[in-house]
């Protein structure tokens, strides 16, 4: 253990840390986006909103979810560390400075990029999560034809103490079977929240910053562990570009936009 | 080829010692060959102080040839100027334009403090090679030449790892003054030959631990030492040296 300790101390030991929090982040980016894809179901936001509950009373996901706010403090602690101790590396600078072409932009601005990303992620949390925990999210109660699986209309706006999610069948007036799920409306908040342009601005920036971030830090993180093949590194770098650099940014920038347009 | 003599103006990082404060000074550099070396000019720059009485401009140089290692000048934002692949003393005066400014700094890294003028004390490298890059052999009598089989492709890897004339290079054009494309060479000349197999657990963790403590920065893979390095060691080599401190840091 204290071997470990003092490996992880090292120079090559800190960016490890960077590189396998790094990558288990790219993995939950995987997660999030295909979870948030079901904001553009024509369902009124139920199967979003029970994929929010599921998100957040099954155990083994609360578990992981607090494994994730940890690795996002050590990322952005460690690569601060980095960043000074790199800073220390050079006590004075260059007065002709030109980097060569070869070295992206990205690779030279990961920390200013993880600035951006983090003001973001803090937003993030404070427009959504906080909201869905603490904040005032309405309840909705949303009505399910069980024959045909549609959606009837609206949910309705339901109040009271000591609501919980729930869901029970009933049978309406015409004899039809209706399924009722009642649950906490976090999609209203969401279509509310992209109203204001401000906000979707900064989430666009805030995804213009992650596609940057993905496409040096996944490959990056791959030669910071020592894994460089003839073959596979290009094949790590187009995945790294294609589609944590390129598909998931523009699948989460679609999201805010599809609100704000009212699409 | 152009055969016309040049003239340039040259801004020269000056300072005493590395105690005091430097500054830049400007130079003229006049009727300058295009075949000269940078150094040549830089010679000729000299003669001129000395006549009038001043101090030359210190810089390092030794062989001339390029595989030395001890030329160090960053010349207009690049180490060992703007041509691909050469040190500063196999860099020619054609590569310039007439009537242009050129600006000479030395190495900055904490790690190679100035000592005078363009000469950085690259010692630290020293330490670090001292700390493990080598090979403990009986001198006994010569081996068979043949006893230990190694394989063209790890040889030639070897050797091309092994090209490393540990100028410095690396860490000067690095924004983080990092030392991995160095040290990551010096490893790997050693790990991919039997003969450096038998220590190779030892000496990449105390190359590495020296390293560390000669307060270089950490590698970003920005990829720029690469491009700056005057004899092509490739970041493939950074790649061999994570693997090679992960392999022995986990299984010592």
């Amino acid at each position: 253990m204290g071997s470990m300790l003092k490996m992880l101390n090292s120079s090559i030991g800190q960016k490890v840390i960077m590189s396998l929090t790094g990558l288990f982040l790219c993995s939950f980016l995987l997660v999030h986006v295909s979870g948030n894809l079901q904001l553009f179901k024509d369902d009124h936001g139920l199967a979003f909103n029970q994929y929010t509950v599921f998100m957040t009373t099954f155990t083994p996901i609360k578990i992981v979810s607090y494994l994730l706010y940890a690795t996002i403090l050590i990322h952005a602690i460690n690569s601060l560390l980095l960043t000074m101790a790199n800073r220390k590396a050079r006590a004075v600078g260059y007065q002709s400075r030109k980097d060569p072409r070869s070295s992206s932009w990205a690779s030279k601005n990961m920390g200013i990029l993880g600035t951006i990303l983090l003001i973001f992620l803090i937003t993030h949390m404070a427009n959504f999560w906080y909201q869905y925990k603490f904040g005032d999210t309405p309840w909705a109660e949303y009505s399910v034809d069980l024959n045909s699986g549609m959606v009837l209309g609206e949910p309705i706006v339901i109040e009271g103490e000591d609501l919980h999610p729930h869901e029970y069948v009933r049978t309406d007036a015409s004899g039809n079977e209706v399924n009722v799920v009642v649950v906490k409306n976090l999609y209203a908040v969401v279509k509310e929240a992209f109203t204001q342009p401000l906000l979707v601005v900064l989430y666009l920036i805030g995804m213009i910053a992650l596609a940057y971030h993905m496409v040096h830090g996944f490959q990056s993180s791959f030669q910071t562990l020592g894994i460089r093949h003839n073959t596979y590194t290009p094949l790590i770098r187009g995945i790294g570009i294609w589609l944590f650099g390129i598909i998931i940014p523009l699948l989460f920038a679609a999201m805010p936009v599809y609100f704000f347009l009212q699409l | 080829m152009s055969s016309e003599n040049m003239n340039l103006t040259l801004k020269v990082w000056r300072q005493r010692n590395g105690q005091s404060q430097g500054s830049f000074e400007t130079y003229q550099a006049k009727s300058v060959s295009p075949d000269m070396s940078f150094l040549e000019m830089m010679d000729v720059v000299n003669e001129d102080l000395i006549k009038g009485g001043k101090d030359p401009i210190a810089f390092d140089h030794d062989c001339r040839e390029g595989i030395c290692g001890t030329c160090s000048m960053y010349i207009n934002g690049r180490a060992h100027g703007p041509v691909k692949g050469v040190t500063a003393c196999q860099l020619h005066m054609r590569s310039f334009i007439d009537g242009e400014t050129i600006t000479i700094e030395p190495w900055r890294a904490t790690a190679f403090p100035v000592l005078k003028d363009l000469i950085v004390d690259r010692s630290a490298f020293d330490r670090i090679q001292q700390a493990g890059g080598f090979v403990s052999v009986n001198t006994g009598s010569v081996p068979d030449a043949n006893a230990i089989p190694v394989a063209k492709a790890c040889a030639d890897e070897a050797f091309n790892s092994a090209a490393c004339i540990g100028c410095g290079a690396c860490v000067a054009a690095c924004k983080n003054s990092s030392a991995m494309l160095f040290v990551s060479a010096k490893v790997s000349q050693y790990a991919m030959l039997p003969q450096g197999d038998v220590e190779r657990k030892d000496r990449v963790i105390k190359m590495v631990s020296q390293m560390d403590e000669e307060g270089f920065g950490t590698c970003t893979n920005t990829e720029a030492c690469e491009a700056e390095c005057p004899k092509g060691i490739s970041v493939t080599n950074i790649a061999r040296l994570n693997r090679e401190y992960l392999r022995a840091k986990l299984t010592e």
